[in-house]
């Protein structure tokens, strides 16, 4: 590039660059992949393997999954309802939608753990009157993962709804399509990348969330127990290897589905052209 | 605003039938309100619930202060550094062709993929008694670990991402023909990058920034992991607050936690008022 060549700070800056991604990122990361060659392979199997990790492993990814799947359900209403409608209001929701992001996630962890618990206002009325428990059980940990969502999924979804080209829509519904139709076939199709990478993204994060969770789940082990709490536990027990295989299958499988994730995107945008 | 009036001209078939509008309006604001505005609004009930002076009182225990102030040191130190790099990240990636770029992007957005509690736990790995460099610092009587080095390096690590995620996009964008104007007339580099560069990009910066800070001052899980939650010493506000909710005092669990709600609300308006910048800027 001809660019290169009038302007200055190549070297400065990325050499800068990388030796600060070195210094923070890089090598703090690889000393967990570096530990982890220190185990055994069999001793590795047998720690990730057992049933109380394997029970952590299901809580962790079965929450994620399902608050990821509510929380693209109505964030994509939520999404809609911002960009399509207008109402009193509606710069309030529009900027309150980012709180979880603002929010430490200790204090929407106590706020989340003081309404749902079965003393608090709404676990008290969900207990009388449905005979539903949410605080101290995986329910909980669904409700804390939701909130977390919440922003990961309407700020990918809005940005390409507000671009959505309403000719097409205009062309539907001019040669006869109904409405669901023109939603159905026009609209949705076009949006559902969009509405993946914001489910991919609750997910990946729901997976190693901490700070929101751990006082609503009750964190009983085999049913409400997460990953990043057994981590923990076994850093307090003084297991590194413990914390340290788990810690290193935790980075695989989220590194892998973020891969598998940006795979399944691809395809879907190669597929809608 | 112009999409109201524009929907208005449209023939009814484009519109959503009032029925379908005002139950989906329901829906999303029902989720909203119960999930975002009900726990927001609770924080400040629980703060006041014994009362005013409570709620002054608990703020002004030297262990809440303490948590303060080690939260303002560490969003102090971290949050310059990473919009230093932030900016150097961005001015390398967006105004040269080099290879491995993809690589280095991606890089950059790593922390954002790994769970805090692990983002934590590879300082204690690193610096842990048992750890690679553990027995050199505890020779030479250095603390990283459970110590506010540890809190700094975790939270440096996690918000690492933020200013540069905000400023590649933004510089990909710009054309840099302002700055080859202004280094060909003989601008040094520094002079072009501060008048020319910088106010192009304020806006975005500030932004960035905000994010950074917010997270700095408000990151749990890997701090929890590196601090050891000693009371008054290692605890930022945050760890603060789960200590003190743990030990059932509501009172000053939900005053410090409305610390960092005002701290949430004002990044939000912030936020709002930046967005609203950027946007001005790019129809101008």
């Amino acid at each position: 590039m001809s660019q290169s060549r009038i302007m200055p700070g190549f070297r400065p800056t990325v050499s800068f660059t990388v030796f600060y991604l070195s210094l923070v990122v890089l090598i703090p990361l690889s000393t967990l992949v570096f530990k982890s060659f220190e185990l055994n392979f069999d001793y590795y199997l047998n720690i990730i393997t057992h049933k109380r990790v394997v029970a952590a492993f299901r809580v962790s990814f079965s929450t994620a999954l399902g608050a990821a799947i509510i929380a693209s359900f109505f964030g994509f209403i939520v999404a809609w309802v911002l960009t399509r409608y207008s109402f009193a209001g509606k710069r309030f929701f529009h900027a309150i939608i980012d709180l979880p992001f603002a929010l430490p996630t200790a204090v929407a962890g106590i706020v989340l753990a003081t309404i749902f618990q079965p003393s608090g206002f709404l676990g008290k009325f969900l207990k009388e009157n449905f005979d539903l428990q949410i605080g101290f059980k995986p329910a909980g940990i669904v409700v804390a993962l939701i909130f977390i969502s919440i922003p990961f999924v309407v700020r990918t979804v809005e940005p390409v709804l507000q671009e959505f080209d309403s000719r097409m829509e205009e062309a539907a519904s001019s040669l006869g399509a109904t409405r669901w139709q023109v939603f159905a076939k026009i609209i949705f199709p076009n949006i559902f990348p969009a509405l993946l990478t914001g489910f991919a993204l609750s997910f990946a994060r729901g997976v190693g969330e901490y700070g929101s969770v751990i006082f609503i789940a009750g964190n009983l082990p085999y049913i409400s127990e997460i990953v990043p709490l057994l981590i923990i536990t076994k850093l307090e027990q003084y297991d590194m290897p413990g914390a340290t295989a788990i810690a290193l299958t935790m980075l695989v499988i989220s590194f892998l589905l973020l891969l598998l994730i940006n795979l399944l995107q691809h395809w879907v945008r190669k597929r809608s052209g | 605003m112009s999409t109201v009036i524009s929907r208005n001209v449209h023939q009814s078939t484009l519109d959503d039938a009032n029925w379908v509008r005002w139950s989906l309006i329901a829906v999303a604001l029902g989720f909203v309100i119960l999930f975002l505005c009900v726990p927001l609004v609770l924080v400040i009930i629980q703060a006041f619930s014994k009362g005013f002076g409570a709620y002054f009182s608990a703020l002004s225990e030297p262990d809440m202060q303490a948590a303060m102030r080690l939260t303002l040191l560490t969003a102090l130190i971290t949050v310059p550094l990473n919009t230093v790099f932030g900016v150097a990240a961005a001015w390398a990636i967006t105004r040269f062709e080099f290879r491995g770029k993809n690589l280095l992007i991606t890089l950059i957005d790593l922390p954002f993929s790994v769970s805090p509690v692990i983002s934590g736990l590879i300082f204690v790995l690193m610096f842990g008694a048992q750890g690679w460099f553990g027995s050199w610092f505890v020779e030479h009587d250095i603390k990283i670990i459970f110590a506010v080095p540890g809190i700094v390096l975790a939270t440096l690590f996690i918000t690492f991402p933020f200013v540069a995620r905000q400023l590649i996009p933004l510089t990909q964008e710009m054309c840099s023909e302002e700055e080859e104007a202004a280094l060909s007339l003989g601008a040094s580099g520094w002079k072009t990058f501060f008048l020319i560069t910088l106010p192009n990009i304020k806006w975005a910066l500030l932004y960035g920034v905000l994010l950074c800070n917010a997270r700095a001052m408000g990151e749990f899980g890997a701090v929890s992991v590196v601090s050891g939650h000693i009371r008054g010493m290692t605890n930022t506000l945050p760890l603060h607050v789960e200590v003190s909710y743990n030990e059932y005092d509501s009172v000053s669990a939900f005053a410090g936690a409305s610390i960092l709600a005002g701290l949430a609300i004002v990044t939000l308006i912030l936020k709002t008022i930046l967005e609203w910048k950027q946007t001005n800027r790019a129809t101008v």
